[in-house]
C-alpha cells in the first residue's frame, strides 16, 4: 500500500519529518519500505506558448520549437515530438531542471541547433502513462507560470508500506491516519461528503435484490447522470500514479482514488447496458460464463458469487473484478456506481480459483467495513461532481444481507499486563487504543471493548491486548529474560551426530547439501527400485519425487564436480530419506495426527560417496563413523546390493542390525552418471544408529603388565571372509587375546588356486600377571587348531 | 734432567700435543692422537715410568705436570670427539633436507556445510542460554502444519505458505488426512506440547527446533523450495512479551555481537498474538529483519493440551539460511545446495 504525505494530512494534522514518520509507521506495524519524494522534480517546470513549429534543416525526426516563456521572447527548443502547434500551450522543463528520471535538463546544441530546454510529455512528468505526444496544458494557463501552480500539483512524499493480512483497514489512506494520528496524539477525522443531488432521482428506476444474504451483507448504490467521460484533474492523476496505479479515466480514476483513500472499492456500471435496470446477486448456475474486465471469458464455479442483470445473466464477479459487458464507454452518459460488503471466504475462494487478483478482492478477502459503503459512494460522488464530469441523482438504493455483528470483548487489564510483561492501569490502556476506535467501558475490573467495524480480525481478549501492545510500542516494553528450571543441553544422540560430522570431515569428507527432490526416473538410474513419495503439486516435474534414498544426489554433486574438473571428491550427507513400501506404509495417520510420526519410513540417514577411491576405503569410513559412535559389534556380509558392485558390497550389521551397507557403486550407475572414476560407498541408517549410542562410555583398565606378540599366517580359500577367521581367533583366544591385527594379505599360485594368505598379529596380556611363555603357547596352539578345524585353513610356516 | 726440567718437557709436549688435537680431522685421528702422546708407549708414560729414580721434591713437581697434562689433553681430546660427533651428526641430518614448502596445500580435511555450522552454532547459543533441543517430521499432517497452529481450514492466511502437498492415492492409511511437506518447523511446538503433557516432562518447556521446511517456490538467489528453520519455543507461567523481547535481545548479543541490539515491529502470524518481526541493527545504524515471533497464540497451547489461563508462553524462529549469508556474505542461497567443492572447502 503506498500512501503519500499530503494525503494523510487530509485526515490528521501529522507532523515530523518523512523519516521520523516512517519510523512511526513501521512502529506501528506499518513497515515503511521506501520513502520517495514526487513532484519536486516539477519545480523547474513552467508553462510556455508555442510561438512557432519549424522543421530541422539536417534532422527529419525532430522540430525546432519557438516558445514565449512570458516575456514575450523567443526561445527555441529542439523537440522530438510534433503534436503541438503555434498557440498551444506546453510544459517546459528549463535549463537546471532534473526530471523524475535524475537526467538534468541542460542547454545544448542537438543535430547543430541550440536546445534552451525540454518539452515534456505527462509521462515525463509524472502525471500519467500518455508519452505518445507532448502535454498539451488548457488554454487560460499563463505562459511563465510554474506548471504546479498551473496543474495544482504538488511536491510530496510516497511512503510504501507493508501491511499484513490482519490489517484490511490500513489498506486506505484514511487508515493508515488513524493509526499515525494516535501515536503522535493528534485528531483524526474522515470528512464527510455532502454531494447534492439534482434531476430524476434513483428510487424507483433501478431495482436491486440479494439472492445469498451470507454471500452479499450489503449492496448499495448511487447514480450518475450526465456523466462526460473525459480526463482527470491533474492532481488526481498525481495522485493515483504516487498510488502505483494508472489513471483512466475520470469515473474509473475517482472509483480507484475512493478505494485508496477509504478502502471501500467500488464499481461502475452504464446503466443503459444493465438489462431491466435491475441487479441481483446470487451464487453461480451450472454452465454460466462471464468475460471480465481485463477480457478474459471465464467459466464460472457454483461456488463463485455473481452479480446478474434483469436477464439474469453474470455481469460482475462479485468483490473480485466486474464485467465487459456493462463497462463505461467514452459515450456513458448514465452509470450506476455499486459498493458492497462481500463474505471475505467467498471472494478469497473465487480469486484463487480464478487465478484473479484485483485491488478489490485484496480488500474484500480480508474484510470489508460493514459501515463504510454509503459514505465512500458519496465521496465518489462529491469528487465526480466537484470535477463537473456528472451529476448526482437524489436518492440511492440498498439491499441488505447478513453483515457481520458488531463485537464487544470482555478485556481483563490484568490479564493484559500478563501478556506484555506492563503495569499499565485502566484508563491508560483504554487511552491507548480508543483513538484508534475501540471504546472501553468499564464493567467490574474489567473492560468490556467494542471493536470498530474496520478490524473484523479483532474478535478475542488477545486482539485487544495486541492493540494494546501495538499503541503502547513493543520497543518500550521493558526486556527480561525467564530462566529455565532445566539446564540447557543436547542430548546422547544430538551430540552423537555432530561426532559423526567431525568423523567424517577429519577423515576427509565434505558435507553435501542436495535437494531432497527427484525427478522420475532417477531412482532407477542409480540401479533403485522406483519409489519414493510423490508430491501432488510439484513446479517442476524435475522435483516431483521427494527421495527414497541419498544416492541420486550424491552422486549428482560428483558428477557436477567431475564436470568442473574437481575428480576425486569426497562427499557425505546426513538427511531424512521418505518411503512408500513396507517400512513407509503410512501409520493411522487419522489416530496419529495429534500424537506421534506420520510416516513410518521417514528415517535420518547418512551417506557417503567417496570419488576416486574403491571399497576398501569405505570400510576405514565405516570403521571411523562406528568408532565415533562408540557402538559394535560391527559385522560385515558380502551381499549384492541394488545399483552397487555385486563382488565388492557388504552389508553392515551392527548390534545385530542391518544397519546399511558398504562398498562401491556399481560401474554401470556411474557411467549414467557420467563419472570416470570408481566411487566408494557408504550408507548408514543414522537414526537407528543414533539409538544405539551409550550416554557414557565405560573405561577399560589398561594393563600393567607386558605383552607378548606372536604372528600367524593362515592359508584359507578365497571364499572364507577374513572376518570369520577373526571372529574365531578372537573366540578361541579370550581373555587373553587383547590386540589382533590382519597386517598382510598375499597370494600366490604357489598357495593353491583361490587362496589366500592371511597374516596376523596377535598380542596378548593379561591384566594381573606377566604371561609366561608356556601360557601363551597353548593359547597359541589352541587357536591354530581351531582356525585349521573351522575354516580349512592350513598354517604357513 | 730434573723435575723442573721434566715438568717443562711435558708442557712442551702438551702444547704440541693440544695443537694437533684441535686440528684433528676425524674422531679415529683423536684417538690415535691421544695414544700417541698418552698410551703405553708415550714420552709421558716413559715419564711417569721414571719417576722412581727422582727424588722426593723432583718426583713431586714432576708428578703434578704429569698429571696435569694428561687431564689437559684428555679433556681436549673429549672436546674435539665431542665436536666432530656433533658435525657428523650435522652432515647425515644436512644430508636429509626437506623443501617444507613443496608440501604447502596437499593435504586438507572434509568440511562440515556451513548450514550445519551454524546451525549448530545457534544450537550451542541456545543450549547456553538453558534450551533444550527438538526435531519432528518433515512430511507432516495438515493439522500439525496448519489447524493446531490457529489456521483451519480456509483460514485466508494459509495462502502465505506455498505448500507442497503429497500425493496419497497410493498411500495406505492417510484416510481423509492431507499429507504436506511442513512448510515451517513450527509443527515441532505443538508436537513438542503434546509429548511434555504425555510424559509428565512439562511445561516449563524451553526448546529450540531446527529442521527442514519446504515450500512450493522456484529456487532463485534468495529462495530455495528447501531450507532450514531454527525456532526457540518458551512455554511457562508468568511468560511476557517482555520476556520474550529480553529473551531476543540475549540471543542477539550473544549470536551476532555485544555491539548489536534487537527491536520488536509489530505483525501479523495467526499462531502467535501479539506477533512481531524482530529487527537487527546493523553497523551502520540501519535494520535488518532476520525473523519472526510472539506470543503462543492461545489456540495453539490449547492444540497442545495447555491451558491459556494457566501456561503462557512465546515462540521465534528465523531462516538458517538467511542468517548464514548475512554472517559469511553469502550472495546466492543456490550455493549452498549446489554442492561445488569450491563452495564447500571455504568453511
Amino acid at each position: 500500500m503506498r500512501v503519500t504525505l499530503n494525503w494523510l494530512r487530509e485526515f490528521a494534522p501529522v507532523e515530523g519529518s518523512p523519516h521520523d514518520i516512517a519510523e512511526q509507521l513501521t512502529d506501528l506495524g506499518l513497515e515503511v519500505g521506501e520513502v520517495t519524494p514526487v513532484g519536486s522534480a516539477l519545480g523547474g517546470v513552467i508553462v510556455a506558448r508555442v510561438l512557432e513549429v519549424r522543421e530541422h534543416p539536417d534532422a527529419d525526426r525532430v522540430r525546432l520549437v519557438d516558445v514565449d516563456t512570458g516575456d514575450g521572447e523567443a526561445l527555441q527548443i529542439v523537440c522530438g515530438a510534433s503534436n503541438m502547434a503555434a498557440g498551444d500551450l506546453v510544459p517546459l522543463a528549463t535549463v537546471g531542471t532534473v526530471m523524475p528520471g535524475g537526467m538534468e535538463i541542460a542547454a545544448r546544441k542537438m543535430r547543430g541547433q541550440m536546445s534552451n530546454g525540454m518539452l515534456c510529455s505527462a509521462q515525463e512528468l509524472e502525471l500519467g502513462d500518455d508519452h505518445s505526444g507532448i502535454l498539451i496544458l488548457p488554454a487560460e494557463e499563463v505562459p511563465g507560470v510554474p506548471l504546479t501552480e498551473a496543474l495544482g500539483l504538488s511536491a510530496d512524499v510516497v511512503f510504501d508500506l507493508e501491511v499484513n493480512p490482519n490489517r484490511p483497514d490500513a489498506l486506505s489512506v484514511a487508515g493508515v491516519a488513524r493509526d499515525l494520528a494516535a501515536r503522535q496524539g493528534v485528531p483524526f477525522t474522515i470528512p464527510t461528503p455532502a454531494p447534492v443531488g439534482s434531476g430524476p432521482t434513483l428510487d424507483g428506476a433501478v431495482s436491486v435484490t440479494i439472492d445469498d444474504p451470507h454471500l452479499c451483507g450489503r449492496f448499495a448504490l448511487r447514480g450518475l447522470g450526465g456523466v462526460r467521460i473525459g480526463a482527470s484533474p491533474r492532481w488526481m492523476a498525481q495522485r493515483l500514479i504516487a498510488a502505483g496505479m494508472r489513471p483512466i479515466n475520470n469515473v474509473v480514476d475517482a472509483s480507484n482514488y475512493v478505494m485508496l483513500e477509504l478502502g471501500q472499492p467500488t464499481h461502475a456500471f452504464d446503466l443503459d447496458k444493465v438489462r431491466g435496470a435491475q441487479l441481483r446477486v446470487r451464487r453461480v448456475r451450472a454452465g454460466e460464463q462471464l468475460e471480465t474486465l481485463d477480457g478474459v471469458l471465464r467459466a464460472l464455479d457454483p461456488a463463485d458469487g455473481v452479480i446478474v442483470d434483469g436477464d439474469d445473466v453474470p455481469i460482475a464477479l462479485a468483490g473480485v473484478m466486474g464485467g465487459a459487458s456493462t463497462e463505461i464507454s467514452d459515450t456513458t452518459t448514465d452509470v450506476i456506481v455499486e459498493a458492497a460488503w462481500w463474505d471475505p471466504q467467498s471472494v478469497a475462494d473465487t480469486s484463487a480459483r480464478h487465478n484473479l487478483h484485483s485491488e478489490a478482492s485484496a480488500r474484500f478477502k480480508r474484510g470489508m467495513d460493514p459501515d463504510i459503503a454509503d459514505r465512500a459512494l458519496d465521496r465518489l460522488a462529491e469528487l465526480l461532481v466537484q470535477q463537473d464530469a456528472a451529476t448526482l441523482r437524489p436518492g440511492s438504493v440498498v439491499a441488505e444481507g447478513n453483515l457481520p455483528e458488531r463485537v464487544t470483548v470482555a478485556v481483563r487489564p490484568a490479564r493484559v499486563n500478563a501478556v506484555l510483561g506492563l503495569s499499565l492501569d485502566r484508563s491508560t490502556m483504554v487511552d491507548l487504543i480508543d483513538p484508534i476506535g475501540f471504546t472501553a467501558d468499564t464493567v467490574g475490573d474489567d473492560l468490556s471493548v467494542t471493536i470498530p467495524s474496520w478490524r473484523p480480525d479483532s474478535t478475542a481478549e488477545v486482539d485487544v491486548i495486541e492493540e494494546i501492545g501495538r499503541m503502547y510500542g513493543l520497543s518500550r516494553i521493558p526486556r527480561t529474560v525467564p530462566v529455565s528450571a532445566h539446564p540447557g543441553r543436547l542430548d546422547a544422540a544430538q551430540r552423537a551426530r555432530r561426532s559423526v560430522r567431525r568423523a567424517l570431515a577429519g577423515f576427509g569428507v565434505s558435507e553435501a547439501m542436495p535437494m531432497p527432490f527427484l525427478a522420475p526416473g532417477d531412482l532407477e538410474r542409480c540401479g533403485l527400485p522406483a519409489g519414493g513419495l510423490v508430491l501432488a503439486n510439484p513446479l517442476a516435474a524435475e522435483e516431483s519425487v521427494l527421495r527414497s534414498s541419498l544416492r541420486p544426489g550424491l552422486l549428482g554433486a560428483i558428477a557436477y564436480n567431475a564436470s568442473h574438473r574437481r575428480p576425486g571428491v569426497w562427499l557425505a550427507e546426513i538427511g531424512r530419506v521418505f518411503e512408500t513400501g513396507e517400512r513407509g506404509v503410512v501409520v493411522d495417520v487419522a489416530e496419529s495426527a495429534r500424537l506421534g510420526r506420520v510416516l513410518d519410513g521417514e528415517r535420518d540417514q547418512l551417506a557417503a560417496a567417496l570419488a576416486g577411491a574403491e571399497a576398501p576405503t569405505a570400510v576405514e569410513l565405516l570403521d571411523v563413523v562406528l568408532g565415533s559412535l562408540g557402538i559394535g559389534p560391527v559385522v560385515l556380509r558380502a551381499e549384492e546390493r541394488p545399483g552397487l558392485h555385486p563382488a565388492r558390497t557388504a552389508v553392515v550389521e551392527v548390534a545385530g542390525l542391518d544397519a546399511g551397507m558398504v562398498g562401491e557403486i556399481d560401474p554401470e550407475v556411474l557411467d549414467r552418471f557420467g563419472i570416470e572414476e570408481r566411487v566408494a560407498w557408504l550408507e548408514l541408517e543414522l537414526g537407528a544408529l543414533l539409538e544405539l549410542v551409550a550416554p557414557v562410555r565405560r573405561a577399560r583398565a589398561v594393563s600393567r603388565f607386558p605383552s607378548t606378540d606372536v604372528d600367524l599366517a593362515f592359508v584359507v580359500d578365497d571364499r572364507v571372509p577374513a572376518a570369520a577367521v577373526r571372529t574365531t581367533i578372537r573366540a578361541v583366544g579370550a581373555p587373553l587375546l587383547q590386540d589382533l591385527d590382519l597386517f598382510d594379505v598375499f597370494r600366490s599360485e604357489s598357495l593353491g588356486v583361490d587362496r589366500r594368505s592371511l597374516a596376523f598379529r596377535l598380542r596378548f596380556q593379561a591384566e594381573d600377571r606377566t604371561l609366561t611363555d608356556a601360557e601363551v603357547g597353548v593359547v597359541r596352539q589352541a587357536i591354530i587348531d581351531e582356525v585349521v578345524a573351522t575354516h580349512d585353513a592350513t598354517l604357513r610356516a | 734432567m730434573s723435575g723442573a726440567e721434566l715438568a717443562e718437557e711435558t708442557r712442551t709436549l702438551v702444547a704440541a700435543g693440544l695443537a694437533r688435537l684441535a686440528d684433528a680431522p676425524s674422531s679415529a685421528e683423536v684417538r690415535s692422537i691421544e695414544s700417541e702422546l698418552l698410551g703405553k708407549r708415550s714420552r709421558l708414560t716413559e715419564m711417569k715410568a721414571g719417576m722412581r729414580d727422582l727424588d722426593a721434591e723432583d718426583r713431586r713437581v714432576l708428578g703434578a705436570a704429569l698429571n696435569q697434562a694428561r687431564t689437559e689433553l684428555e679433556a681436549a681430546a673429549a672436546e674435539r670427539l665431542d665436536h666432530l660427533a656433533a658435525r657428523e651428526r650435522r652432515a647425515v641430518l644436512a644430508a636429509e633436507r626437506l623443501d617444507l614448502t613443496e608440501y604447502q596445500g596437499r593435504a586438507s580435511t572434509g568440511h562440515r556445510h556451513l548450514v550445519t555450522q551454524t546451525w549448530e552454532r545457534l544450537e550451542d547459543v541456545f543450549v547456553g542460554m538453558g534450551f533444550t533441543v527438538a526435531t519432528g517430521p518433515e512430511v507432516e499432517t495438515d493439522w500439525f502444519n496448519f489447524e493446531a497452529l490457529n489456521l483451519p481450514p480456509s483460514h485466508p492466511a494459509r495462502s502465505l505458505w506455498d505448500t507442497l502437498y503429497l500425493d496419497t492415492t497410493d498411500l495406505d492409511g492417510v484416510g481423509d488426512q492431507q499429507l504436506l511437506l511442513r512448510t515451517h518447523t513450527s509443527p515441532v511446538q505443538v508436537r513438542t506440547m503434546l509429548r511434555a503433557v504425555r510424559e509428565g516432562s512439562g511445561p516449563p518447556i524451553y526448546v529450540v527446533c531446527p529442521g527442514r521446511a519446504y515450500r512450493q517456490d522456484t529456487a532463485d538467489a534468495t529462495h530455495l523450495p528447501v531450507f532450514h528453520q531454527i525456532e526457540m519455543l518458551v512455554i511457562d507461567r508468568g511468560i511476557t512479551m517482555g520476556d520474550l523481547s529480553g529473551t531476543i535481545e540475549t540471543f542477539t548479543k550473544a549470536y551476532f555481537g555485544q555491539e548489536l541490539t534487537s527491536r520488536l515491529r509489530p505483525s501479523y502470524f495467526p499462531f502467535t498474538e501479539p506477533s512481531a518481526e524482530v529487527d537487527i541493527s546493523q553497523p551502520d545504524g540501519s535494520w535488518l529483519e532476520v525473523g519472526g515471533c510472539g506470543m503462543v497464540h492461545p489456540n495453539v497451547l490449547r492444540a497442545g493440551g495447555l491451558d491459556p489461563e494457566e501456561w503462557s508462553g512465546f515462540a521465534f524462529g528465523f531462516g538458517i539460511e538467511r542468517l548464514t549469508m548475512i554472517r559469511h556474505h553469502v550472495t546466492d542461497i543456490r550455493d549452498f545446495i549446489t554442492n561445488d567443492m569450491r563452495f564447500l572447502e571455504q568453511f
